[in-house]
């Protein structure tokens, strides 16, 4: 695209155009929630990104001091409420970690398969609303009519369909209800032709890919340097997923593929890569929770032996683990009473989105758009 | 007796005998009555689009759509017309609404926006017949009359846009202003197919022309090009997916119409349809044969002798014209609902780099098959 220099065109007395700056959200159809960007714009093109953050901060972490461990937990639901699941989870076993507290083999596998559930319920919503920020309204409609059958799943196991806390230190709080086996493999069975549904109707709709192919591109280089992580540093041609590369709860039991991008309609690490890789991700995690299901220990106690008063031993513990959206670690410090002196979450989402200045500078608007919805930010993580 | 005006003032057989400023008078009072039923004409089909749109997109969606509002016997349950009076409740709430001018609007120029466009559709209206004399007025230049007057909608966009004083109701009238002009010339140069075949810029002589041949879509391979061209123009025209980027939801809020609430943003939606109606008439009564019966177009091929199974005739022909129009209005919203949108450069690219040599090439053809064929 050419750009013109402006005190040239000011010569020829033709033309006198500045850039124009836009403040997009916090109110407005496609920014993930309560997100603002200050944008400068020069006609369509975006020559500068500012993301500006904060509208949803809680004090997480501040609050977090104030609270026993268990208390915690909740409020991890609400950091990430696409991904409650998978916040408990890693938050449990970084706990559990630093109390050394040995988990009953039910309990692991209830909870990958919780956390697999929660896996593609999350990067439906991903690929929905990046359909919607691409301008296609119905794409959106299919995920969600699949992912409220994960979310009637959810409800079965714990009452809630959002916000769980359904997974506690040194177990789970319920355990799973009868038939869920069955009807987990049922739901199993119709997910998975619907993954070619949304292929047909949005993957591989050639409007789709010209919006989102070469669009965005997000080096590997860049992707480390940044801390990218999850799908947008996988979509980046990186194996790097740190239920394989940590190998932590019981992931090393379970055989299954780490999709990359591999730049198949464009180059590798763009919109369309980033996106494809979270439907493959699907199926993956697919095949985990069918092993998941055949490998279940079929009696067993769902709570391990915590002390009624969690006081993790004096020290510190980073613990982390693969959220639908990348790297979520949790720095606790521990002065060794009930309550956490210092708790510190690596947010993924907040990291993949200061990548949006780096990747969408110099395309459209409407570029600018589709490469946040790759980027599958939650607010409520990046904010805490 | 070619258009609705002339048929109403040859009722009046007394006519000739009054003074000529009394018969200008009620001329006036037909003109303003016909005028009525346009509009009431055009309130209706919103009432029926937006209803129907609904209902398409939702069961295109897995949804169910408007369930509620109903009334007296139409009402709830899960029959299909669950929610028959949904957009006639609508209608009344934006009608009824508060009417709000952003202080810092350009306020004469806010007011008038909406309107512009509004009376561009209208007018589109009055050169469209529906059947034989059955335009509200007749023009010999109807397809040029109908082309130049609604790409007048397009100045009521750039001031609604540029009065709204708002950035992204800028954007929104920036991209209709590049978008609507640049469509207009495929637009322009298919149909200018039909009039370099048929002779005449009337839409009477067209569809006549269809009858004694067949519908102007099957005339050859490049008519069905044209008429390709044709309705994708037409869909950027009005504006609908996947050519909606001047009211692009996800990037521009709702575009030139962002700041408008109530009674003016009625009008919006009421042209909006409006202009969806016109397009769909439009490619009817060009490309696909207007108020001909498919059925007696299909036997009349074949040879077979004239019945009543050629099912034509006056109000066979508003059936049909109907039909046909709500076909290709269905076919719009089946592209809303499945296709994502393109992007301000990838449209310009569309119309100039594709749609236009191919329009124009198209020309060429079917001036050397006329001339080998003819």
């Amino acid at each position: 695209m050419t750009t013109f220099d402006q005190a040239q065109l000011k010569n020829f007395g033709v033309v006198e155009a500045e850039e124009m700056t836009i403040h997009m959200g916090p109110q407005h159809p496609s920014t993930h929630g309560v997100l603002r960007l200050k944008i400068r714009t020069d006609g369509e093109i975006v020559s500068h990104i500012e993301p500006h953050i904060g509208y949803l901060h809680r004090c997480f972490e501040k609050h977090c001091e104030n609270l026993t461990y268990e208390q915690v937990i909740p409020y991890t639901d609400r950091c990430d409420y696409l991904a409650s699941m998978n916040n408990n989870h890693i938050y449990a076993l970084a706990v559990e970690k630093l109390m050394g507290i040995e988990i009953p083999e039910r309990v692991e596998y209830i909870r990958v398969i919780m956390a697999e559930l929660q896996r593609i319920a999350s990067h439906l919503m991903a690929v929905g609303a990046h359909g919607l920020d691409a301008g296609g309204i119905t794409p959106i409609t299919y995920t969600f009519r699949d992912r409220e059958r994960i979310l009637d799943l959810f409800e079965y196991t714990c009452g809630a369909r959002l916000l769980y806390n359904y997974i506690w230190i040194g177990g789970v709080s319920h355990d799973l209800p009868p038939n869920f086996v069955q009807y987990a493999r049922e739901f199993l069975d119709y997910f998975e032709p619907k993954i070619t549904e949304y292929n047909r109707l949005l993957t591989y709709n050639k409007i789709f890919i010209e919006r989102t192919a070469d669009i965005g591109v997000l080096t590997p280089e860049v992707a480390i340097n940044y801390g990218g992580s999850g799908p947008v540093l996988r979509g980046s041609g990186i194996q790097w997923d740190l239920r394989r590369n940590d190998a932590y709860s019981i992931y090393d039991r379970f055989d299954f593929e780490i999709p990359i991008g591999r730049g198949e309609m464009g180059t590798v690490g763009d919109s369309w890569d980033r996106y494809f890789v979270r439907v493959r991700e699907m199926e993956e995690s697919v095949k985990i929770i069918r092993q998941a299901l055949e490998q279940l220990p079929k009696e067993g106690d769902v709570h391990a032996a915590v002390p009624k008063k969690i006081r993790p031993p004096e020290g510190s513990i980073y613990f982390r683990g693969e959220n639908p959206r990348g790297e979520l670690g949790y720095y606790i410090i521990s002065d060794g009473s009930p309550k956490p002196y210092r708790l510190k979450m690596r947010s993924p989402a907040f990291v993949n989105l200061s990548l949006i200045s780096e990747i969408a500078t110099g395309w459209m608007i409407a570029d600018m758009i589709a490469i946040l919805g790759s980027l599958d930010i939650v607010l409520g993580e990046i904010d805490r | 007796m070619t258009s609705f005006t002339d048929s109403l003032m040859g009722l009046l057989p007394f006519l000739s005998e009054l003074p000529g400023g009394v018969v200008s008078l009620i001329f006036i009072v037909v003109v303003i009555f016909l005028g009525l039923v346009v509009f009431l004409f055009m309130a209706a089909n919103a009432l029926v689009a937006v209803y129907m749109e609904r209902k398409v997109s939702a069961f295109m969606q897995d949804r169910l759509g408007p369930m509620e509002v109903g009334f007296w016997g139409f009402r709830g349950g899960k029959r299909f017309w669950g929610g028959i009076a949904q957009t006639l409740a609508d209608a009344l709430k934006l009608v009824v609404k508060e009417d709000i001018i952003p202080e810092k609007a350009d306020k004469p120029l806010f007011i008038i926006g909406p309107f512009i466009l509004f009376i561009a559709a209208f007018c589109a209206f009055i050169g469209i017949p529906i059947g034989y004399g059955m335009a509200i007025s007749d023009f010999n230049i109807g397809i040029f009359y109908v082309i130049a007057i609604s790409s007048v909608g397009v100045i009521g966009i750039i001031v609604a846009g540029w009065a709204s004083n708002n950035k992204w109701s800028l954007y929104g009238a920036m991209r209709a202003a590049a978008q609507i002009i640049s469509y207009e010339v495929p637009v322009g140069l298919s149909l200018l197919l039909v009039v370099m075949v048929v002779g005449s810029l009337s839409f009477y002589d067209i569809v006549a022309w269809q009858e004694h041949h067949r519908w102007f879509l099957a005339h050859s391979p490049f008519a069905l090009l044209g008429f390709l061209i044709f309705f994708t123009a037409g869909v950027a025209e009005a504006n609908r997916t996947p050519f909606d980027l001047p009211e692009a939801e996800s990037e521009l809020v709702a575009g030139h119409m962002t700041e408008y609430s109530g009674f003016r943003w009625a009008i919006f939606f009421l042209s909006e349809y409006a202009n969806m109606a016109v397009v769909s008439l439009m490619t009817v009564i060009v490309f696909l044969g207007g108020w001909l019966s498919p059925v007696g177009s299909l036997l009349r091929l074949f040879g077979v002798a004239e019945g009543w199974y050629f099912l034509e005739g006056p109000i066979w022909g508003v059936f049909w014209i109907s039909a046909k129009a709500i076909f290709l209005i269905f076919m719009m919203m089946w592209f809303r609902w499945t296709w994502p949108r393109l992007r301000v450069d990838q449209l310009m690219n569309t119309a100039w780099k594709f749609l236009l040599p191919v329009a124009l090439l198209n020309i060429f053809f079917i001036g050397i098959w006329e001339l080998i064929f003819a």
